[in-house]
């Protein structure tokens, strides 16, 4: 774009008066922001003693888990989206043929390198059938590296520690079932 | 010259070409979907799906006249005069209407399809098809079943264009695949008790435009955007047909033919297809090792080339058996450093595998019983430099090896491909170099072991059983420890910077006459060597 295009508009600076060259009114104004947090309620809260409030664990991007169907086989059909759609590359996925009749493809190791996970929730976003999910679970900690990479009974265990506080999304979401 | 016009834009054709409208199309840049319908098979025109509007142009007056109706282009000629509209409303609503008709049936399983990233049906749904699916069925799953060894359907997912059927007439003679049942109960099936099992059923997966016939071999072990697609040349035989090397992270998951009217036509056969799986093998050789009478000393490539360049200094009496596994530059380079040491040298060609007969096929298409990729080209490069070419058999049979300095054994071969006497001969010469992918008779008994690469590992170019060179880059890195033979060929001779194939290529083409063709740019469907083989007898003839 060159300096003399039509559809730039040319905004001259405006002149500052008395008042704004001793800066005492912009001073005054922090100053009045300071001392209204003073007095205002909290919003820190000190963790560990104390937990933090989820807002809405609907949105809330925590710890994944791979959700089950009703009769208890992982969900996942290992399609891979999840996979495609993460930037960070954290999702490492093996599928194979299903040893059930209904179902033709599932996942026979599902891997999260949770360290390497940005939280974005594209994942979830991207899962076709809706078997992987965020929870709300945010104190994710661990001793070793080994230790923070989920298979996928690590994640199917994340979805029964989690499944009677938080339902599948997709149930309240519209999504499939 | 005939003229056709396509979206009123004039395309010249050839007066002996006999072009249909989605290949006339084509060279206007148009693309014409289409399902049934492939160069290779004969025309169905079943699918519907290139329907187009088409007319006649008044040579005298110029004036154009229509036809009311919308046609299959794949079934009607481009001749001189032919109108052709693929971009009208009526084409249009012709074609979102055969998608939705697909549509209807078809089982909204691309998740867990193999298919799905590189589906006809994905691709035109997107940009022919509607945004909306108005039909309340929605089915999920396909029943499936196996149809031989190699290839498993899913019946709900086809779309019946019957690519594979006329496949199994036309081009293998075998017809296995047939349609049962009539209308929309219409499915492919064989016969009970007759699964197809003919030597190129692999290519039926290539033809499906839809997830509808499945590699069991590939089956759900890569999705296919993951896989970066390389051109190479096969080196299962001595068709040298051209292929698509599809790999992920220096994993090959398969081959795929590649189109070229020269050689393989649009095919490949089931052999070069999933012989492959070599290259992964576990037991793949990766570490250079040296022997001295004090013991076998495991090395770094640095310190073998130089252990290298002083054996070949101090050898005056050499002998090289170059394999047929080799390009033709890696043997050009190996021939020129054997001269090098030793300038009488012996140069032999690695034994050369050989089963069963020539196959061919219908159309043309010939799986040879001589199956390594370059015996044409490595003799030729052996003739220059030495005359004639000794076969490894004789070279075998007539050398007192004990005579020798050293002896440099070339292998690659994905068989056993020595006997233990040959390399109890062979390991009587002073020094014996052995380059393999894998161990060997003569490997046991090497005194200096190189590790060497796969086909898809290599560069260079191969030469087929009809005198065609392809040239190929690597299509995948080899194991750690391997290095490819041209580049230990090109540290050897002492040239600077990276191995360079297309450089020696020149240089090949430029020393031996038979390689002249090759000097340019070699263009993807390869070069007819024997090409100024007519001129030279002309010229013979009136001289």
């Amino acid at each position: 774009m060159k300096a003399n295009d039509k559809r730039i508009d040319w905004v001259e600076e405006p002149k500052l008066g008395l008042a704004g060259r001793m800066y005492l009114p912009l001073i005054l104004g922090g100053l009045t922001t300071t001392s209204k947090h003073l007095v205002s309620p909290k919003v820190t809260v000190s963790y560990p003693d104390q937990e933090p409030e989820i807002g809405n664990p609907l949105i809330y991007r925590g710890v994944h888990r791979l959700n089950k169907d009703e009769q208890g086989r992982v969900k996942c059909v290992a399609c891979f989206l999840c996979a495609t759609a993460c930037p960070a590359h954290c999702i490492d996925i093996i599928g194979v043929e299903s040893p059930w009749p209904d179902r033709e493809k599932y996942p026979e190791s599902f891997v999260i390198d949770e360290l390497r996970c940005i939280f974005c929730g594209m994942c979830e976003e991207a899962c076709p059938v809706d078997a992987i999910e965020l929870t709300s679970l945010y104190n994710l900690t661990g001793r070793s590296r080994e230790e923070m990479i989920f298979d996928k009974e690590k994640l199917l265990s994340v979805y029964d520690a989690t499944k009677d506080k938080e339902p599948m999304k997709s149930t309240q979401l519209g999504g499939t079932v | 010259m005939a003229t056709v016009i396509v979206n009123g834009k004039e395309i010249e054709i050839g007066d002996d070409e006999r072009l249909n409208g989605i290949q006339v199309a084509r060279r206007a840049g148009v693309d014409v979907p289409h399902y049934c319908w492939h160069p290779g098979l004969s025309v169905v025109a079943s699918c519907r799906m290139c329907l187009v509007e088409t007319g006649r142009r008044d040579p005298a007056t110029g004036e154009i006249s229509m036809m009311p109706k919308v046609v299959p282009g794949c079934q009607t000629p481009a001749t001189d005069n032919t109108v052709f509209v693929t971009d009208s409303d009526k084409v249009k609503a012709a074609r979102a209407m055969v998608e939705e008709d697909l549509l209807i049936r078809h089982p909204i399983d691309c998740p867990i399809c193999d298919k799905a990233g590189e589906c006809a049906l994905q691709d035109y749904h997107f940009k022919h098809g509607r945004e909306e699916r108005r039909a309340d069925l929605k089915p999920f799953t396909s029943r499936r079943r196996p149809m031989g060894d190699t290839v498993t359907l899913f019946v709900d997912r086809c779309v019946m264009c019957t690519r594979c059927v006329r496949f199994t007439r036309e081009i293998t003679g075998t017809a296995e695949l047939m349609v049962i049942n009539r209308g929309s109960h219409e499915e492919i099936d064989i016969f009970p008790g007759y699964p197809l099992d003919n030597k190129m059923s692999g290519n039926v997966v290539d033809l499906c435009p839809v997830g509808a016939l499945g590699d069991k071999d590939f089956l759900y072990s890569q999705r296919v955007w993951f896989m970066k697609s390389h051109d190479g040349v096969c080196a299962g035989c001595s068709t040298g047909c051209s292929i698509k090397i599809e790999e992920n992270q220096d994993r090959i998951y398969r081959l795929k033919p590649r189109e070229n009217r020269h050689v393989n036509q649009w095919w490949m056969c089931d052999e070069g297809r999933y012989g492959f799986k070599y290259v992964h093998n576990a037991e793949r050789q990766i570490q250079p090792t040296v022997f001295t009478a004090e013991g076998a000393t495991a090395v770094e490539w640095p310190e073998a080339q130089s252990h290298l360049h002083n054996l070949l200094k101090n050898s005056p009496k050499l002998a090289v058996v170059v394999s047929p596994f080799l390009t033709v530059e890696e043997a050009f380079m190996l021939c020129k450093l054997a001269k090098q040491a030793d300038p009488d040298s012996i140069l032999a060609l690695g034994p050369v595998p050989q089963s069963g007969q020539d196959e061919s096929f219908a159309n043309g298409f010939t799986i040879r019983a001589e199956k390594c990729p370059n015996r044409r080209g490595v003799e030729k490069v052996i003739g220059h430099f030495a005359g004639q070419t000794t076969s490894f058999e004789d070279f075998v049979a007539n050398t007192d090896c004990s005579s020798l300095d050293a002896v440099w054994v070339t292998g690659g071969y994905p068989q056993d491909w020595m006997t233990t006497d040959q390399a109890t001969k062979l390991s009587a010469a002073g020094q014996l170099i052995v380059q393999d992918i894998f161990t060997s008779p003569a490997w046991e008994v090497a005194s200096v072991r190189l590790p060497g690469v796969a086909f898809a590992e290599r560069e260079g170019s191969y030469v087929n059983a009809s005198d065609r060179l392809q040239s190929f880059e690597w299509a995948i890195r080899p194991p750690a420890g391997a290095m490819m033979e041209g580049r230990l060929y090109w540290n050897l001779l002492g040239e600077m910077g990276m191995y360079d194939a297309q450089r020696i290529r020149q240089m090949v083409a430029r020393e031996i006459a038979f390689f002249a063709p090759a000097a340019g740019e070699i263009p993807a469907e390869g070069v007819d060597l024997r090409i100024n083989q007519f001129a030279q007898t002309n010229s013979e003839v009136t001289a």
